[in-house]
Formats: C-alpha cells, structure tokens, sequence
C-alpha cells in the first residue's frame, strides 16, 4: 500500500531512531512511504493556540500536498500529536464550505487546495484498519514471547473521542493494546495508559511536567512492565530522555525503557536492535534487548536452554 | 425490563473503614439512567448509599461520578450504553477525582471547585460609567461566550483533569473557563487586569497540558481546554503580557521557528522559551540556568547520539522555496486585521443544516 507519509518534526529532530526505524519497517509490512518533504509543522496545538486560522492553513497545505501524491491510498504520519492537531484542523476545514474556501484561497498562490474528507491515519490505526491484525500476526517472525509491555497512547490520538474517531466499529483506544498482543507480548495495564506525559509544559511548569511522566513510569514499573511503547514522539522525549530527571522529581528509581511502535513491530518482524537505533535511547532498552544474541524478551533464555 | 449490577464505591468517614466495593442489581428499562439505577438500588436494597441528585435531566450539575472510569452525570448516562462500556458487564460508579470524598458518591465541590471558582472573580466588574439603560454590545461577541456559558458548574473536567492531579493548584478548566466568560464580555472593565493574573500565575492558564481531557469529560460542550488556549492567545498576542511561567515565550518561539525553518527546531525553542524569541536567548542567564540544569539529560542524549551537533547547529529545515511559501502563509494570515476565528460549536457543520 502506497501512503502520502507525514513523519513530523520530532521524529526526524530530537527523535531521528523513530523515522529510522519507520522507514525500515515499512517495506516489512509492504508499506510505501511517499514523503511528504514539503510540508511544514502541524503546530502541535501551539500554532493553534496562537491562531487558529494560520494553523488551519499550514496544515490545509500539508493536506492538499497528500491529496496531490500520486497513487498513494491516504495520508499516514507516525506522530500522535500530529495526529491530534492535524485532526483538530482538519474538523473545522471539513465542518464548512466557506470557511474552507477561505484557507484555499490562501494556499491558491502556490497552486494548491484541500478537499474536504482526507483519510489521514497514525502508523497504529494503519496497522489495525488498514493492514489488519491477522495480517500483521503472519508476518511475524520473533514473537515477544513473555514481554510485558505497558502501552502509552500519548492524549491527541486519544481525545476528544468523537474527533478522533473512536466509536464502537472503531475502539482506536484499544489498537495499541491489540497489537502488542499480535506481535506476540503482554500487555500490562496501569494507571498511566491513556494519561498525559506531562511534556506540553516541560517549559513552563517543569515539576508538574515531570512528577506526571514519572507516576505513569512507577505506576508501570510496579504493574511489572519490561517496557513501555508510544506512537508518540513527544511523550518519549518526557518519558525517555528525561526520565532521570522525571526520577528526581518523584523519589524513586527509574530504568524504564521506551520504545517507539516501529521500533516494537520491527522487533517482532525481525529486525535487528541496532538497525531500529534502540541505543539511542536515554533508558537503554537492555530488559527488552538480550544485547548478546539481539533477542527478545525470554525468547533469548529459551533459545539459550536449547528450547 | 432489564436487570443490570451495578457495582459502588462505598465510603463512610465516620465509620473508620476503607473505602469499598459493593454490587447492586437493578431492575430497569434499558433507556434509563445510571442513576435511577442509584436510587432504585438505595430505595430497595439499602438506603444509606450516598448521592447528590436533584433535576435528573442533564441541567442542574449535581450528580456527577465516575461511571466505569470516566466522568459523566449519572442521569446522563443510559444504563444499556453504561453496560456495553463496563468491563465485565458491570457498571462501576466511583466518586469523581481530584475531590475529597463526603460519603460515597458526593465529593467536596465546596473544598475544591467552588474554591477555584471564586479565584477568577466570576462576576461582571462593568466598564464605567454605567448606561443609564442598556449596554448595547455586538451579537457576535455575546454568541462567543456562550459555549462558556454553557457549564453547569458538575465538575466532571475537574474530576479528571490530568495537570490538576499532579498539581492541586493548578486552577483548572472549569474557573479558567468560567474567567473567559468574563474576558469574552465587552462589558467588563477589566480583561488586562484578569489575564495578567492568570498568565503571572504559576498554577494559572499555562500549567494546562493540552490533554483534552476536560473536553471529554465536559456533558455540555463547553470545551473548557479551548477557552484556556483563547485565555492564552488573548494575553499574548492582544495584550502582549510577558508571563513569568514562559507561556508566553514558548508560543511566540515556536510560532517564529517553525515560520523562519518551515519545521520545528528544537534546540533552539527551548532556550527561547526562557530567554526571549532570540537566537542569543541561550546566552540570557534564565536560558543558561534552565540549559545548565538539564546538562546531564543533554550529555546523554549526545553520547547516544539521540542528538547529534548536527541537529542543533544545523537544523532541519524546507526547501527554500517551501519556507518561502510557508513564510508568506504566515504574513497574510497575521497581516489580517482582525483575527479568524472558526468555531464549531458556534457555526455548526453543513451537514447540521442538510
């Protein structure tokens, strides 16, 4: 399936191991990637914030550029933040023809224009809906037998509900669950799944910021996970790059390892630890990664036991 | 009928016990609210189960719980979607969060809500001189504080709101919708003097983490979140009010980042949002303080090679031709004399109309 790709700013900035490994991943789940390398931010709320309108229309251009990708089914971008504040712009582009008229006369100078009803899907929902879990449980070839992994949706690709499309044909609250399942883990619930990472205010109120990634990071510690998987760029770098920071601020230790999802499902499919830059990380994921033999979880004991 | 267990947090102060669980069975229509469910188990089963209630429909605010995790009003809730949600097939009602608990299901709104309420002086302070008869406002301005209006003051955004969980004094989406009211309202006298509050607050309008939370939870539409990013883009962009939690800062930095490279730099938004929307901010001592503090994190993160010089020095960025278009984006829409606001909630959807 050929898709008009979105990987976001963080993900080729402060977290390059997430377009690596999506762009290793990808040809695994015979997925082509048309990058969209014209495109500018989403926002990530704060262009929102500041003007609505001008957030409509930077992501208006990014859409009307995945329309105009030849060949390609939809818009795909593994960013839940992206997924989120594109999401939010595109409800109020696709709500009223006028307004929509208006952001396209804007964009008319470059020759573009956005047609209401674009498909633009996280590289989770893809997995899901459009790839699908049977599918994705065949292609397999390294199950994470015996990891516990606790899921961390990141709140744009959660909330609001309605805009997000979750609905009873659609429980997208639940896929991150699902497909840990389907490569073959286990998943550990706690109380931080659905919960905010605390990063949208790292600059303004730094203790809150970091008090929430640490409490979602000892409330999964203690549920007994080996790992934690995101779909979101900007949840690792709260969870992951400044988690010894995070373990100050809340009093204990902390040595939990995050992954990102292509990073996860590279794993089960086969790739290696290091092709998917799983020493990039801040939390080196050594629970995960049997470093000596790049094997997953206990699969590496059974393996050495001669099993 | 249908028979339906419902499963209740039970909680007596007075009594020296823990909180418990305890399962009710009920015989209702399934169209029925999960608290006529409440009541019929308290009328026939025990009639010591704690819950306040009073217009069953939606209006006055006072039975909002926790029904299977999530905040909504009791009466609000059909027993046969409370089922379906449930994940055993009972539902489960626990008071709301971020209160303390009274008794059962009734939580403090007087210790929590009302308190944070009061804070942003929720009352018109009117322009002077008052008219003689009417103040003759624009209808637009009136239909803009409506979604705001619109709260009937249950405290289900304040029951799980995320910032508020980590800091309790975080002011919350409920008060700091209640004070757009009063911002959105050309008949106050005093819109600087609020904002200026709120943003110099350390707990104020930029200690909300953008969760969505709130919107959620919110059973009429008020969408507190989206009064608080207008409570944030009135004070920094109409008033200029240069906050000391770097909420201000942080929005103008990345706003000009992402207009000069087309993508967001990193690197550079961090020492902006402390020292000024000014590639010398890293030299400024607040930015170097906050860069200092977090040397560690940063060392590591270049050990890993998770962050290369590379992308700190030379950031990512469009095509020349690309920032060129996205710049000029930036100029017509900021060149605009006033500023577009869409809303939804207020406009509708074509669809609405078909």
């Amino acid at each position: 399936m050929k898709v008009a790709y979105w990987p976001g700013c963080v993900s080729r900035g402060f977290t390059p191991e997430l377009h690596g490994s999506m762009a290793k991943v990808a040809p695994l789940l015979d997925i082509e990637l048309v990058a969209l390398d014209r495109a500018s931010c989403c926002g990530a709320g704060v262009i929102a914030e500041h003007n609505p309108e001008l957030a409509d229309t930077l992501n208006a251009r990014t859409f009307a550029l995945a329309q105009q990708a030849e060949g390609t089914a939809l818009m795909m971008n593994i960013c839940s933040t992206c997924q989120g504040a594109q999401s939010e712009c595109q409800e109020r582009l696709d709500a009223s023809a006028e307004y929509r008229a208006q952001i396209n006369e804007t964009l008319a100078a470059e020759g573009l224009s956005y047609e209401q009803g674009l498909t633009n899907k996280n590289f989770l929902w893809l997995l899901v809906e459009e790839i699908g879990l049977e599918d994705l449980r065949a292609r397999v070839v390294r199950p994470l037998t015996d990891l516990r992994v606790g899921p961390f949706y990141g709140c744009y690709i959660v909330r609001p509900a309605d805009r997000i499309g979750i609905d009873d044909a659609h429980p997208r609250d639940t896929y991150l669950d699902q497909v840990i399942e389907a490569l073959g883990g286990t998943v550990t619930d706690y109380a931080g799944s659905h919960k905010c990472c605390g990063f949208p205010i790292i600059t303004m109120n730094k203790d809150a910021s970091l008090k929430q990634a640490g409490r979602h990071i000892g409330d999964a510690t203690d549920a007994g996970a080996d790992c934690l998987v995101t779909p979101c760029p900007l949840c690792h770098l709260n969870l992951d790059l400044q988690q010894p920071l995070a373990a100050k601020v809340v009093g204990r230790d902390l040595d939990m390892p995050v992954l990102h999802l292509p990073q996860l499902v590279g794993l089960a499919l086969g790739l290696s630890p290091s092709e998917l830059g799983l020493g990039r990380h801040v939390v080196k994921p050594s629970s995960v990664i049997d470093w000596t033999t790049s094997v997953v979880g206990e699969v590496g004991d059974v393996a050495a036991a001669g099993g | 009928m249908a028979e339906y267990t419902l499963r209740l947090r039970r909680y007596d102060p007075d009594s020296g016990e823990a909180a418990y669980w305890e399962e009710h069975t009920v015989e209702l229509e399934p169209h029925r609210s999960v608290l006529e469910g409440i009541l019929q188990a308290k009328d026939r089963s025990d009639g010591s189960i704690g819950i306040r209630c009073s217009c069953r429909a939606a209006i006055c605010g006072s039975c909002g719980v926790r029904i299977n995790g999530r905040p909504d009003l009791a009466c609000h809730k059909h027993l046969r979607r409370a089922e379906k949600e449930s994940k055993d097939g009972v539902i489960e009602v626990e008071p709301m969060g971020n209160m303390p608990v009274i008794k059962d299901l009734i939580v403090d709104m007087e210790a929590v809500h009302w308190k944070k309420i009061r804070r942003v002086t929720p009352w018109l302070i009117p322009k002077q001189p008052v008219p003689e008869r009417e103040y003759i406002v624009p209808r637009e301005n009136m239909v803009d504080v409506t979604q705001s209006m619109a709260c009937i003051q249950c405290g289900a955004c304040v029951s799980d709101c995320l910032s508020m969980e980590v800091d309790p004094e975080f002011i919350g989406p409920a008060a700091l919708a209640k004070a757009y009211r009063f911002v959105g309202d050309p008949r106050d006298d005093q819109h600087f003097e609020r904002l200026e509050d709120l943003a110099e607050d350390p707990h104020g309008i930029y200690d909300c983490t953008h969760c969505f939370q709130c919107i959620d939870a919110c059973p009429k539409g008020v969408a507190p979140m989206s009064q608080i990013m207008r409570l944030r883009r009135r004070a920094g962009n109409d008033f200029d009010i240069e906050d000391r939690n770097n909420g201000e800062r942080h929005e103008a930095s990345f706003v000009s980042l992402v207009k000069q490279y087309g993508l967001l730099n990193e690197a550079e938004l961090l020492p902006r949002s402390y020292g000024g929307d000014s590639p010398l901010a890293k030299f400024k001592p607040a930015a170097a303080a906050e860069l200092a503090s977090s040397l560690p994190v940063i060392a590591k993160a270049l050990l890993r090679r998770k962050v290369t010089p590379a992308a700190v020095f030379a950031p990512h960025k469009l095509a020349a031709a690309d920032r060129k278009a996205i710049k000029r984006i930036f100029n017509e829409v900021e060149g605009r004399e006033e500023r577009l606001e869409f809303n939804i909630y207020i406009s509708g959807r074509d669809e609405d109309l078909l």
